[in-house]
This record gives structure tokens, sequence and C-alpha cells, in this order.
């Protein structure tokens, strides 16, 4: 009888100690998503809220009652926002094609053809894979500069089509395709380009994708490169767009209309990564350095 | 053999042609510019060859400061953000429901615009003359007295940079820790329990030998990606990082290429090489230290 009672006595201490663990366990995974989230809370309400009632809040509100979409257009009008955004897009889409099609011919000849200085010449390019962008980066900003190339869409997109990474996970993926799709081609008289573009490149897509998505997200978020080569607005990408509108933008302090231009930059990319959600996590554990 | 050989290298043509004109002479001229003395950078003329670069780079204060302030970045970002990284991938595996939501949720910061949002976390920061700003509202709440994190004191503004910087990076050692914790294999774990080992040590002697390669590599990459801290710093204190005591060992490599106080290849030479030492021996010391403690099944 004694034992008994022990026993559901250990168990009933048991559950309450894991229903305090499980609670605490949520508090802690709720604490942080609020940080990660607070932010992006903060930007959108700051860009819904009017200039004068934002600058009238000593004590910051946690919501607005009046919200208005003024600034939106304010950070259309008075600033070109939507010429930023257009130069990023058409820096993304080309410096994504371009680096596509280098990456996918120069996969494929390590893949699938033989030629003699393979081993060596792949060696070398994966020894390229450690140099850190930011020794390079000095010449190629001389390169570009003597080359008259400063304030160009060339100069800003030339340096970054290559990527050695994505030249070594491409070629691995185009190798566990088997090599019976190759000698079948052969034998029917397919030339290598064309078993190129219609076996091994269906094949590959998923592989291709992810790297498509991973090169758009780094191009959206370049600041560096493009800071050195343009100091002409009309050729900003947003990153620097913004550091103007920071700087010098609206002619005053005009932190909700900053705050609009902010969400409009970063709104593609949410976006974009609400949609592939698992393909991004997925390409990211396999491919994504940052951090 | 000699035709097959010409046409994979007209496939490989396009890679080697960008590789060698932005990758291989770059690093090659930048050991050839951090020696040439004087560098000239209009007429492209130099006075000699030598190491004043490097001596002049050395005992440049902006960069000691560079250099303090990056150290003081690694140190506190890299073993903080990997050990709570380490928590909540913890935390994250032990639960089912809303799995999935926080996972969303927590990767949110890798895909968003270092400058962009650097500019949001400014306006939380920073003290106003008109308003103190939303996070001196929470230090009031907690009856402090606010600060301005954004050109105030010192360790204040290096507060907000490492929280930043912790902000950015976590989505992506999450990510990896999750996915290393999930893909221990669950019989170790039944075997612990069959012998009645404590959760602590289970994590102690199981879990974590199990996750270690996963644990080394983002101590590495977190101590590289730390190293080349320079958006963060910019997104917050703005492009003249020198003039708010914040620049980075990166800003001022392109402070001296660029910019105000710019044109000065060489110098910018000199630092980027420094820079990549250090970087290098740390790696080395790294590597060294993980012989020892991590196990590679």
């Amino acid at each position: 009888m004694e034992n008994q009672i022990n026993y559901e006595k250990i168990e009933q201490s048991a559950r309450t100690r894991k229903h305090i663990q499980r609670t605490l366990v949520y508090l802690l995974l709720t604490f942080w998503a609020m940080i990660v989230l607070f932010p992006f809370y903060w930007m959108l309400l700051t860009s819904v809220k009017s200039y004068g009632s934002y600058n009238a809040e000593h004590i910051p509100a946690f919501f607005t009652l009046t919200p208005t979409l003024q600034n939106y257009a304010d950070a259309f009008t008075a600033v070109p926002l939507g010429r930023y955004l257009m130069n990023t897009v058409f820096f993304t889409a080309v410096t994504t094609a371009a680096m596509l099609i280098v990456i996918i011919l120069s996969a494929f000849a390590f893949a699938r053809l033989q030629f003699r200085g393979k081993q060596l010449t792949f060696t070398l390019f994966l020894s390229l894979m450690m140099i850190p962008n930011e020794l390079v980066v000095i010449t190629n900003f001389v390169t570009i500069t003597n080359w008259d190339m400063r304030n160009t869409f060339a100069g800003l997109i030339l340096p970054s089509v290559t990527s050695v990474f994505y030249i070594y996970l491409l070629k691995e993926n185009f190798e566990q395709v088997p090599d019976e799709l190759y000698r079948a081609a052969k034998v029917d008289g397919t030339s290598d380009f064309k078993y190129l573009c219609r076996v091994l490149l269906p094949i590959c897509r998923p592989t291709l994708i992810t790297i498509t998505i991973l090169k758009i997200i780094e191009c959206w978020n370049s600041y560096v490169w493009p800071r050195l080569i343009t100091d002409d607005a009309a050729y900003y990408l947003v990153s620097n767009g913004i550091q103007e509108i920071r700087e010098n933008g609206f002619g005053r302090e005009n932190i909700p209309a900053m705050m609009a231009a902010v969400t409009v930059i970063s709104l593609p990319l949410i976006i974009l990564f609400l949609l592939f959600r698992k393909k991004i996590m997925a390409g990211v554990s396999r491919g994504g350095t940052k951090g | 053999m000699e035709k097959r050989n010409a046409k994979a290298w007209l496939y490989l043509f396009p890679a080697l042609l960008f590789l060698g004109f932005f990758m291989v002479y770059p690093l090659i001229d930048v050991f050839i510019y951090s020696f040439e003395e004087g560098y000239n950078f209009a007429s492209q003329t130099y006075f000699g060859v030598g190491s004043y670069n490097y001596s002049y780079v050395l005992r440049d204060p902006y960069f000691l400061q560079a250099v303090k302030n990056t150290l003081i970045l690694v140190i506190i970002t890299v073993p903080l953000s990997t050990a709570f990284a380490l928590l909540l991938s913890a935390a994250l595996c032990s639960i089912k429901p809303l799995r999935n939501l926080f996972q969303t949720v927590y990767f949110l910061p890798y895909v968003t615009n270092t400058l962009a949002v650097g500019l949001v976390f400014m306006i939380l920061f920073k003290k106003t003359a008109y308003s103190d700003g939303m996070i001196n509202l929470l230090i009031n709440w907690f009856g402090g007295s606010s600060v301005d994190f954004i050109d105030g004191p010192y360790w204040a503004k290096m507060f907000v940079l490492c929280f930043y910087t912790i902000w950015i990076v976590m989505p992506f050692k999450v990510l990896l820790l999750t996915s290393a914790l999930a893909s221990v294999n669950p019989n170790y774990y039944n075997a612990a329990r069959v012998d009645g080992t404590s959760k602590r040590r289970i994590f102690l002697r199981i879990t974590l030998p199990m996750i270690s390669p996963t644990v080394f590599y983002l101590v590495i990459t977190g101590f590289i990606g730390a190293f080349k801290a320079y958006s963060d710093a910019v997104a917050l204190f703005g492009t003249d990082l020198n003039a708010a005591g914040m620049n980075t060992i990166v800003g001022y490599v392109y402070d001296m290429l660029y910019g105000n106080s710019g044109g000065y290849p060489s110098y910018a030479s000199a630092a980027a090489i420094l820079l990549f030492v250090i970087v290098l021996t740390i790696t080395c010391i790294n590597l060294l230290v993980s012989k020892k403690h991590v196990h590679y099944s």
C-alpha cells in the first residue's frame, strides 16, 4: 500500500517536471522568435505612421490607429527607390543568368569530358575557394577603374559571374547521373552540348534551382562591390540606395518614409523565402556561408 | 584526343577567363601592391619596393582601433552565438507542435538585406532629441536610464554591433545544428536511457561528440565571418566608421581604397594581407584544437 502511493507521487512529480520543462522550452523559443520578428514589426509599424504623428511621439507607440500609405508614395517619388529596385532586378537577373551559363559549362567539362590536366585544373579551382574576397577586391577595383567601367552594369556584374563553389556543387551533381545515359546518347549520335541541355540539365534541375536562389539572395544583398564601383545614383543597387537615403534621403529626417523604403526592399526576398522555404533551407545547409 | 582536349578547354574557357582576370591575377597583384611604396593611383607609378606599407598600416591608429573592434566583436559573438544556437536547436528538436513555424521565423534574418534591417536596428536603439527610442523605453521600464547606443559611449555601440551580428548569424547556425541534432542515431539515446544515464551526461557524452563536426565547422566559419564584419557596422553607424570609432579591419581596407580617405591601394593591400594572415592563423589554431576534440565517424 505504502509503495503504491509512492509510485503515484513519483509519477506525479515527474509529470509536473515535464510540464515545467516543456513550458520553459516554449518560453525560450517564443522569446527568440519575438526578438527576430520585432524589428520587422517595428519596420512595418513605423512605415504606416504619418510623419507628423511619428515625430510627435516622445514615447514610441506600439501600434497606430491611423495607418497611412503616404510614406510608400514618398519613398517612390521623393527618392528614386523605383530606379534602385529596377537596377537591382536587372543586376540580379543578368549576374545569375551569366553565372549559370559559366558554371554549367565548366561543371560539365569536369564531370563528363576527358582531357589532359583535368585533375590539376580541378585542384587549382578548389584551392581558389579558400581565397577571401577582400584580398582580390582591391585589384578588381583598380582593374575596373582602368577599364573605365565605373558606373556601368558591366563593371558591377563581371567580377561576380563565376563561383568556384557552385561549379564544385554542380559537378558533384552531374557525376551522380548514371554513365549509361551518356553512352546511350553517344550511341544515338547526340552531341555533348545537346546531351547537356536535353538530359543533364533537366535531371539536375533541383540543384540548379537551389544555386539560382542562393545567388539571387547574394546579389540582392550585395553591398561592398556596388559601393566601390558606383558613385552615380543612377546605378545604385538597393543596399547602396538605402544607405544614400539614410545619409541624404528625404531632405529631412523622415524616418517613416525611410522605413517604407526598407520594407519595399526587404519584401521581395521574404516572399521568395516563403515560397521556396524548403528549397532555400536545404540549399543553405548544403552550400550556404554566412555567419 | 587532341580534338576532345580542345573541346573541354572550350567548355572551361569562360570560367578560366573570369577566374583568371578577377581571382588569380588580383591575388598576385595584391601582394605586389602591398610592397610598392608611395604608389600613386592617378599616374600608376611608385618610388620603391619595401615593407613601408605594412609598417604604416601597423602604426595607423585607425587600423589599431579597427583591429581592437574586430577582435572584441569576434571574441564576444562567436562563442555566444554558437552556444545560444545550440540551446535553441536543442529546444527546437525537443518539440513537435509549432516546430516548423519556429524554424521558419528563425531563418528570416538570413534572407534580409543587412543594410536595410540594420537601419531598423538603428531606429530601435537610437536616442534622438525628441525621443529616447524603443530600447531605451524598455530600459526605463526596468528602472535604468537612457543610453545613446548609436552615438554614445563605446561599449553601448559595441553592444549594438554584437547584438546585430548575433541576430544576423543565428539562422545559419540554428539551421545546421538542428539538422545535425536530428541526424544523431536514436539508438545511442535509447541505450543510454536503458542504463539510466542522466540528461546532462547524455548531452555531454553522446550529443556533443556526435555533433562536434558541425559545431566545429560553425566555429570556424563564425570566426572567419566575424573577422570580415563590415556591412553590419555600416548599417548601424553609417559609412564614416572611423569617425564613429567603430571601424572594422575590412572597413579599414575599403576606406583606404575608396571614399573620402581613399586612393591608397597599397595601404589597403597591406591591411588586407594582414587580415588574411590573422584569419589563417586563427583557422590553423582551430584546426589543431579540433584534432583533439572533434569526433568524425
